[in-house]
């Protein structure tokens, strides 16, 4: 039997197992349910999420997560601001990779303008692109085991993604927004030495992956916790909308990066999307490991090819942005996040539309969580992986 | 103990990436799908394509997007609002006398009458092409029909049409707000409700941008004079 023979047939069992809990409880004696509160202030939530579930026992009847604790209204802001000055809001919406948030929306309005970077830009932010991926799953990584149970595994990623952030500081100088993308290219250059202090930081990052995946990955507590639970075929995968890793769990052979023409340098240089058959919380995961070393590997290869020249195309002192209608998406370290932007010959946008993806990849949780463990909850959480502000904006 | 590394797929053949004559393509069998519920449509070159459908042909568009054009990947799903902001960017100074702003009602690409227009993309996964789908929303009835049978993603993003839009949603099970309590009056995201924060305190405007010594006063001349110097 062949690998995928028997991976269909697990994913199978898995989601068979689900349907039959969910009609059990339908035909055996009615007991009294119980209605359990997950957040909105739980560790397991990262940030203000909470979750309603309808218990009956240990399994869940029902759940629906409830957002909009930490809503901030971007979308309403960014009819108040010129052009330059949403960077700094959209920052804010996933802040573990906040420079890749700002690259959608930079390339949309110049899409709008009809400009386009110079390519030693668009090196650098690809570059800067992926270290914010780098840092935002890498902490996912370590985080992951803190979710059952075991401590050590977050410290590591705490330790290793502080290299990542000084690299990002040492080109943007801010660690956590660095608001650096402008409208026709960078702020700025690169600073002295940094192309060899990031091939250095790569090779202890693809360290890291290597540490969590035999420390994490290898563990059988953690296998048992994740393999065929929370199963999303591809069919739900994809009309909800989920994308990023959690798609490509789901055996959906489709990345942003590769299967769309941007003025960015991913296809400059060569390298995998991952994929997996499995769709479960473990798929979920591995993925996202991969990905992360996956990236160390474009990082370093992008700096082995990084064109010289200007970093900024001549722009005009004051954006003012043709009237029009453009939607420009990037595959962010949590997945689709793309701005649909309408301009009316103005500073600043008549309307923008945010499409997050940690917003869609939520909107599925009721329906993978029928019939799961209340344990099974936060695994299949952390595998979805959500960051708050990407699902209220 | 399971492989660790094993279990995966990534070597298949790259698909070719889209180009104008799909999207063409996708126009034709789109027309020939809905007739004439299917009112305008717009390919721009190289970039993107628009279809704007009439309302009572919302979700029948939706269905023929993914059965026909085989759009599997549900991306978003809102509204706009076309009036013009009687507020501007909220910048007047209060001690003045109101400024008279346009107020002509001008629509976007693939055209479009009412002041609400709904507003979806959904994306082919196997040719890589998105469709930006649009409808207009009657003023005296501001319902569309709700898309959850055809996309199931769609809920969550119609309950945020509603509280943001006031859009309702026939067929939609349970239109309570996402973001706002309960009780919260008002859509933020009409055009015609305020940004209190710029009401309440009077913004310093935009940062004024005086022109660097020895540069032409004139703004449009005007460039980078970092980015001059470099060059």
């Amino acid at each position: 039997m062949s690998a995928d023979t028997m991976l269909g047939d697990r994913q199978k069992l898995a989601y068979i197992a689900a349907q039959a809990a969910d009609a059990r409880l339908n035909v055996e004696l009615e007991t009294e349910g119980m209605t359990l509160n997950i957040g909105p202030q739980h560790p397991a939530t990262h940030g203000t999420l909470r979750i309603v579930c309808r218990l009956d026992g240990e399994q869940v009847v029902w759940a629906e997560p409830s957002a909009g604790y930490m809503h901030r209204g971007y979308e309403k802001l960014t009819e108040v601001r010129t052009f330059p000055q949403v960077t700094t809001l959209v920052n804010r919406i996933d802040w573990l990779g906040s420079f890749a948030n700002e690259v959608p929306f930079i390339l949309a309005s110049e899409k709008l303008m009809g400009i386009e970077a110079p390519p030693r830009a668009q090196h650098i932010r690809t570059i800067l692109f992926e270290l914010s991926r780098i840092a935002n799953v890498g902490l996912f990584l370590g985080d992951l085991a803190v979710q059952m149970g075991a401590v050590t595994p977050v410290f590591m990623a705490f330790r290793d993604r502080e290299y990542v952030l000084n690299l990002i500081e040492g080109a943007t100088g801010g660690r956590f927004h660095p608001n650096f993308d402008r409208i026709g290219g960078l702020k700025d250059d690169l600073p002295k030495g940094w192309i060899d202090e990031t091939r250095q930081v790569m090779r202890k990052l693809r360290g890291f992956c290597d540490e969590m995946e035999t420390l994490v990955f290898g563990n059988e507590i953690f296998q048992m916790r994740t393999r065929g639970i929370g199963v999303i075929p591809k069919e739900i995968a994809l009309q909800y909308g989920l994308s990023g890793a959690n798609l490509r769990a789901s055996g959906v052979d489709y990345d942003l990066r590769r299967d769309q023409r941007l003025p960015m340098a991913w296809d400059k240089v060569d390298w995998k999307v991952w994929t997996h058959p499995d769709a479960d919380s473990w798929a979920r995961c591995w993925v996202r490991l991969m990905e992360t070393r996956e990236s160390t590997l474009i990082v370093e290869r992008l700096l082995d090819t990084m064109p010289a020249g200007p970093v900024m195309a001549k722009v005009p002192r004051i954006i003012k942005v043709p009237e029009g209608e453009a939607f420009v998406a990037t595959e962010n370290p949590l997945g689709e996040m793309g701005y649909y932007v309408i301009s009316k010959n103005d500073l600043g946008p008549f309307r923008v539309k945010i499409r997050s993806a940690s917003f869609n990849n939520i909107s599925v949780v009721p329906w993978v969580l029928r019939g799961v463990l209340v344990p099974d909850i936060i695994t299949i959480l952390a595998s979805l992986y959500f960051i708050l502000g990407d699902i209220d904006r | 103990m399971s492989p660790l590394s094993s279990d995966t797929t990534t070597d298949a053949p790259i698909a070719e990436l889209p180009g104008d004559a799909l999207r063409e393509r996708a126009v034709d069998q789109l027309r020939s799908a809905l007739g004439d519920a299917l009112i305008d449509t717009l390919v721009k070159p190289g970039d993107d394509m628009w279809v704007r459908v009439r309302t009572d042909a919302w979700r029948e568009a939706g269905l023929a997007l993914r059965d026909v054009l085989g759009m599997d990947f549900f991306c978003f799903l809102s509204a706009i609002d076309w009036m013009p902001s009687p507020y501007g960017r909220g910048e007047d100074d209060p001690t003045q006398p109101p400024v008279e702003r346009e107020t002509a009602i001008i629509p976007g690409y693939s055209g479009g009458e009412t002041r609400f227009q709904m507003l979806a993309r959904v994306n082919n996964t196997a040719l890589h092409f998105g469709v930006n789908i649009k409808c207009d929303i009657p003023d005296d009835d501001l319902t569309v029909q709700s898309w959850i049978p055809v996309y199931a993603g769609a809920n969550w993003h119609e309950r945020e049409a509603h509280e943001m839009f006031g859009i309702g949603f026939a067929g939609h099970p349970n239109l309570i707000n996402i973001y706002l309590p309960s009780g919260f009056e008002g859509y933020p995201l009409r055009k015609d409700f305020p940004l209190l924060a710029r009401h309440v305190k009077p913004w310093p405007g935009i940062v004024d941008v005086e022109p660097l010594p020895g540069e032409p006063a004139d703004e449009a001349e005007a460039t980078d004079a970092a980015a001059e110097e470099k060059s």
